[in-house]
């Protein structure tokens, strides 16, 4: 039997029928029509597909979209602010902390959390807050230079930096 | 990977819950977290055709301490009990055996109450509760009971719960000033299961073990206790030694697997390597 599911992503409403075994990230993916949120390993294993549902980053091929019925979704489509980017996604841009680019919506949405939890993190503790995700061009390397560069970027009274310029 | 089709319902209460189980029976399963159950529906290792969503119930997800006692609700989420105060100063094993499950994302979704009652020998928390001597309070059509931990885990997968119950709290004594814990897991990736896992929880009084208690995780088809360590130890000296010929005494009376990660030789080795050092951690701070 089909559910009525509303939930709000990045903002806007959507309500939608879906079957109780519909995964939220084919609910986001396909309803929402919002494929910045990306299918890696469906396993639960890599990441991909990691989102903000009510404050907490989920991974969302691992839950019902039934699950999330009345749930506030944050989305990478969410972070940027019109045509100028969150700190993360500029600080992956400038550092680059991506190659293929597959892993990024689901690595920026994870550290995103991370700083929320932690604004000031060392290195080890970057790499431990980026278990749930996997890389498989960077090595991580860029990675891990990114967020602590967002991490100043994003800390508490530092100067809001004008996006470096990109030719 | 899509999970085979099932209906679904999301009570409001337990009794609502159990009432929903009852009038299933075996072909319904409880939904708390999700997090080892839809994985096992999405490779269709499991089938049920009716989800009973218990996420939704209220005042399923607390962690406090009342009458000598710290109680968990069953929703309580791997992440809220890695970052409880409460836990972190008087259950660090606990805390620090939530902190090394999955990755930060299973840790928001997850819950102790699911963990315990999907009896995954492989898991983390049920080594934890069996060493904690926790209680598990359930609740069911004739009512609620008490089940302890060493009751609790039966088999691979499967516990003392009857189908239509469901784990309400997990209740543990507070320990007394001088105890204290820790888990040491260890896996090749780090949000893998354990090969092996040893959670040791031991009050120490002077220089004397007052009491010790060691769960294995994967040591055999369920959470085991190794006795032989605890008898060698308490009320004996905790010097280097001691602990040392103890520690050797920690795959006594274990049956562990054969798979990929390990020979069962190997992972004997590991719960003697592993219960030494986590020995020497909690008394090194005496």
């Amino acid at each position: 039997m089909r559910r009525r599911v509303a939930v709000t992503i990045n903002g806007t409403g959507y309500e939608h029928e879906v079957e109780p075994r519909t995964l939220l990230v084919y609910y986001i993916r396909e309803q929402a029509g919002l494929t910045g949120t990306h299918i890696g390993c469906d396993t639960s294993n890599c990441g991909a597909c990691t989102v903000e549902l009510d404050g907490h980053t989920v991974k969302s091929c691992t839950m019902f979209a039934v699950q999330a019925d009345g749930a506030q979704i944050t989305t990478i489509e969410g972070l940027a602010k019109g045509s100028t980017l969150h700190p993360l996604q500029q600080a992956f841009w400038d550092e680059h902390g991506l190659q293929c680019g597959f892993c990024t919506p689901g690595m920026i949405m994870a550290a995103k959390q991370l700083l929320e939890r932690n604004p000031n993190p060392s290195e080890r503790e970057i790499r431990l807050g980026l278990e749930g995700n996997l890389c498989r061009c960077t090595g991580y390397h860029n990675i891990v230079k990114a967020i602590q560069a967002a991490a100043k970027v994003m800390a508490p009274g530092a100067e809001a930096k004008a996006p470096a310029s990109v030719s | 990977m899509i999970p085979a089709a099932f209906d679904y319902v999301v009570p409001r209460t337990l009794p609502e819950a159990v009432a929903e189980l009852v009038k299933r029976g075996q072909e319904a399963k409880v939904l708390a977290g999700g997090h080892s159950l839809i994985p096992l529906m999405k490779l269709r290792l499991s089938t049920p055709s009716f989800l009973v969503d218990i996420g939704r119930i209220n005042n399923l997800n607390y962690i406090r301490e009342e009458d000598g006692h710290v109680a968990i609700g069953a929703l309580t989420t791997h992440h809220d009990i890695e970052f409880s105060d409460l836990l972190r100063q008087k259950l660090p094993l606990l805390s620090g055996a939530a902190a090394q499950i999955g990755d930060p994302q299973v840790r928001n979704r997850g819950t102790i109450g699911g963990a315990a009652a999907h009896a995954d020998p492989f898991g983390d928390f049920p080594a934890c509760l069996l060493a904690l001597d926790a209680e598990l309070k359930v609740v069911g059509p004739k009512g609620e009971r008490s089940i302890a931990a060493r009751d609790f885990f039966v088999d691979t997968f499967t516990s003392a719960l009857e189908p239509d119950e469901i784990v309400r709290e997990i209740r543990i004594a507070t320990p007394p000033t001088g105890s204290t814990g820790t888990y040491l897991k260890f896996s090749r990736r780090s949000q893998d299961w354990a090969i092996v896992a040893v959670a040791a929880q031991v009050t120490v009084s002077g220089h004397n073990v007052a009491n010790v208690a060691i769960g294995l995780t994967g040591m055999g088809s369920r959470p085991l206790r190794a006795s032989g360590v605890e008898q060698a130890l308490r009320g004996k000296g905790a010097h280097d030694d001691d602990i040392r010929a103890a520690a050797e005494r920690a795959a006594e009376g274990t049956d562990p697997p054969q798979d990929l990660n390990g020979s069962p030789d190997y992972r004997r080795h590991l719960a003697q390597v592993l219960t030494r050092r986590a020995l020497e951690q909690i008394t090194a701070h005496h």
